[in-house]
């Protein structure tokens, strides 16, 4: 009963959705269907709330008469597994993204005092029909709530045991919290499209949107290279899979329009390319949903193959991505202004930053979709891999470091020559160290030792712009936020560069009560013990690692467990972390004499890749509190009477 | 900025679901042929479940055509076309070898001895080596093989009376496999 009350719930949201399309777009100047419109938005964000809770239900209850919750859970999973078990596959994971959509059209409308009621209604009729084509995905092609009868099976299959863990309990609601949150940008973009309006109060509003769905995508790709790192036993944390890059795409686009429109704000020009990129951004995130989905690109985490769905999702791809590209094609035109600035301005460093990202982006399709292209065209089968990835990302990553450096001294407009002294000081610090990294590394490798002395260099001109504005007064909350995401890109950058290239990994076969050397550590294997999980047996290595004067010891534990439901074999690595370095052990097969083999890692400077990453999404958030953007918030809607230009 | 540039976005984007519409077809096509189509089956050298001291190999699949299908209990599908193959097995010639997909050996027996055991043979493939060999997406899968052990056919998915039907029945019809209407005919084994 209540799955069914899930579905005609969901169901009631797809009409909500379709109405408030319709009034929000086809009268948003009519008082009536304004308010209509809103309240609409309300009824959908509650109904998929109420189905989802069905959902949730379904799974905590055991219902496996409920397929989806048959394929995804099992009686003997612990109670916090089931919960999250409800997006741990295709179909509920989508109505948690049409949840979180809701979510944010709720947000939208709260907020709407400071935008002009007839704009407000546009860009929720916008949204709202988004959102329909969201529900009408999940209704035809991906319901959760259909039902095994009469071959309801005793037990369910269980959640796959990669995703019964911490990590994947939150990586996909902040990951869709930032893929879905880039439709405000876009559905914003389209509505000054629509009303033929971008200005700087236009900005200013996207900007606050973009910051927050930006920072929300930040976290959740960090959080799912943590996941990956410490979850798959390989050690790694980014792969360039297809389904990571389908994340980084709508990233790298979302991080140049957070830098465009501040461009666009302050300085009233850029527009069109900005329009672009936010519909660009969420675009991508439509086409990340398209490849994880339809299975064109097969990977490790995607989910099962479906003609149809895919066939649903590339089509609602053409119509939502091909109709804002016309507009912007037939409208952005009027957007154009001519606003000149110098080489040495902020202005053409933002330029620089903009014009690195899109390459990168270019170069992340390319990968991803080069396979498809030549599967088509010769019938063959390449691999993209990590090789050219990094051909395009070292140099790429290095030259915005470079790029990075000069910001904070730069103003608007043009700069004086003269205050480039400080940046050229700081690179001559910046220098020395990293010629004297040069020295110490083995292997020597120029591009860590610059990697680290341009990591340097932004952080020191940052740091002494930062104490001049402390010293001259206060200090407006998005100064503060870019200084911290430009420390957190110097930290995450520098922490790739040197985990990527100064790691130590060894596999060797160990017996009990033998030791080896570990980076200057003594691991010592005392042998394996059988331990039970609540829906796994494991067997568990036990590690003493002591410095080599035998001080600090402490103990690792990694397992091997096996799944009951399933009988999935699953690597659970030891990891020591530290701020400096981690020390990562993990088993692999068991050998003849009770001896195992055994990987083990030593990853200088992993952490900061993650920590650099949150830094970034913290400063965005924090940008977001400025005063600007708060004074417009108490501000009575009275801009309903602003001239239209359109 | 000219007013054509405009619609450079729009022209990359045609290119890409241009793109994207091929894969997707390649994606539709890939799904139902196997790379196996028309090869012999891969060599395999498998432990029976009934019977784990036995094992077969691919050279006792050849002198007649048989019928391969993938299972597991952990699959929900499995059980709803458990009926189906049932069906088959009760009232056709055909030899149905299981293969027994990442599974537990005991939670399958118990699975055969409570639904029934529409398999001649089953071979216990627990730890997916058998599965990897065969290209093996996920369970059920089911490929039928010619008396030459080469693969004619490969289905993704359950196996239900439509399936059988319209892809399976002229099949087997083609291979030359007696299909008995009903019980009585059934040959005893």
């Amino acid at each position: 009963m209540i799955p069914e009350l899930g579905n005609f719930a969901l169901s009631l949201a797809a009409v909500l959705a379709l109405g408030g399309s319709v009034m929000g777009l086809a009268a948003p100047r009519d008082d009536v269907l304004q308010r209509a419109a809103m309240s609409m938005v309300f009824g959908q964000w509650a109904f998929s709330l109420l189905a989802f809770a069905a959902l949730v239900y379904a799974f905590v209850a055991d219902d496996f008469s409920v397929a989806y919750v048959a394929n995804q859970s099992n009686t003997l999973l612990p109670w916090y597994y089931k919960v999250s078990a409800a997006w741990g596959g295709h179909e509920g994971s989508f109505l948690l993204w049409i949840l979180i959509m809701g979510c944010w059209m709720a947000a939208f409308s709260l907020r709407s005092g400071q935008y002009p009621l007839h704009f407000t209604t546009r860009v929720l009729g916008i949204l709202s029909l988004l959102n329909l084509g969201f529900i009408c995905f999940a209704l035809f092609t991906s319901n959760p709530f259909l039902r095994l009868i009469p071959l309801t099976p005793a037990d369910g299959a269980d959640l796959n045991p990669l995703l019964q863990d911490f990590g994947l309990i939150v990586h996909p609601p902040l990951l869709y919290a930032g893929y879905v949150g880039l439709a405000i940008p876009f559905a914003l973009a389209v509505a000054a499209l629509l009303e033929g309006r971008v200005d700087a109060t236009w900005a200013r509003w996207c900007r606050t949107w973009t910051n927050m769905a930006w920072a929300m995508l930040t976290c959740g790709i960090t959080l799912g290279s943590w996941w990956a790192y410490y979850e798959l036993g390989w050690g790694g944390w980014w792969f360039w899979d297809p389904v990571e890059n389908a994340s980084f795409m709508p990233w790298l686009a979302a991080t140049a329009l957070v830098h465009s429109l501040s461009v666009t704000e302050n300085r009233g020009t850029f527009k069109s390319w900005t329009l672009l990129l936010a519909i660009t951004a969420f675009s991508f995130s439509l086409l990340g949903a398209f490849i994880v989905r339809s299975g064109v690109l097969t990977s490790v985490h995607s989910f099962a193959v479906d003609p149809e769905r895919g066939m649903y999702i590339l089509i609602f791809l053409a119509l939502v991505v091909g109709g804002s590209l016309s507009l912007y094609a037939a409208r952005a035109g009027q957007a154009s202004a001519r606003i000149g600035y110098g080489l040495l301005s902020r202005e053409f460093f933002m330029l620089i930053n903009n014009v690195i990202l899109v390459v990168s982006l270019a170069v992340v399709l390319w990968g991803t979709l080069a396979p498809i292209g030549y599967e088509a065209l010769t019938g063959g089968r390449i691999s993209i891999g990590t090789p050219f990835f990094n051909a395009f990302f070292v140099p790429l990553g290095l030259l915005l470091l470079a790029a990075l450096a000069f910001l904070p001294v730069l103003n608007w407009k043009r700069t004086r020559v003269e205050v480039l002294g400080g940046v050229y000081q700081a690179m001559g610090i910046a220098a020395v160290l990293g010629v004297c990294v040069w020295f110490v590394l083995d292997p020597a490798s120029i591009v860590v030792a610059s990697a680290v002395a341009l990591s340097a260099w932004v952080v020191l001109t940052h740091a002494k712009q930062l104490s001049l504005r402390l010293r001259r007064g206060r200090l407006p909350a998005a100064y503060l936020g870019m200084t911290l995401a430009h420390f957190g890109f110097a930290m995450g950058t520098l922490g790739i560069a040197v985990t990527a290239t100064q790691s130590t990994e060894t596999d060797v076969r160990m017996s009990p009560q033998s030791s080896v050397e570990l980076a200057g550590q003594q691991v010592t294997f005392t042998g394996v013990i059988d331990v039970l999980g609540p829906n796994y047996s494991a067997q568990q290595g036990i590690f003493i690692l002591t410095e080599a004067d035998g001080s600090n010891a402490y103990e690792l534990r990694p397992e091997k467990r096996q799944y009951f439901a399933g009988g999935n074999v699953m690597t659970e690595a030891g990891i020591a972390a530290g701020f400096f370095a981690d020390t990562y052990l993990s088993l692999g097969e068991p050998l003849e004499g009770g001896a195992w083999a055994v990987r083990l890692h030593y990853k200088p400077l992993v952490r900061w890749v993650w920590l650099g990453a949150l830094l970034m999404a913290l400063g965005g958030v924090l940008a977001v509190f400025d005063k600007r953007y708060a004074r417009q918030r108490r501000k009575r809607p009275v801009a309903d009477a602003d001239p239209v230009t359109a | 900025m000219s007013r054509a540039s405009l619609f450079i976005p729009l022209g990359v984007f045609v290119l890409i679901m241009g793109l994207g519409y091929i894969g997707f077809d390649l994606g539709a096509r890939n799904e139902l042929p196997s790379a196996l189509i028309n090869k012999p089956f891969p060599e395999f050298n498998a432990r029976l479940l009934e019977n784990p001291e036995q094992t077969m190999t691919r050279a006792d699949l050849l002198g007649r055509p048989a019928m391969v299908n993938v299972w597991a209990t952990w699959c929900p599908t499995c059980l709803s076309e458990h009926e189906e193959l049932m069906r088959i097995a009760q009232t056709t010639d055909i030899v149905i070898v299981g293969v027994n997909y990442k599974d537990r050996p005991t939670k399958a027996l118990q699975w055969l001895a409570q639904y029934g055991n529409p398999y001649d043979v089953v071979l216990d493939d627990r730890d997916g080596l058998l599965g990897i060999e065969m290209g093996v997406y996920g369970a059920p899968e089911t490929f039928l093989l010619n008396a030459a052990g080469e693969v004619v056919y490969k289905r993704v998915g359950d196996i239900n009376p439509r399936i059988w039907r319209d892809e399976l029945e002229p099949r087997f019809r083609q291979l030359g496999v007696t299909l008995s209407a009903n019980l009585e005919t059934r040959n005893p084994q």
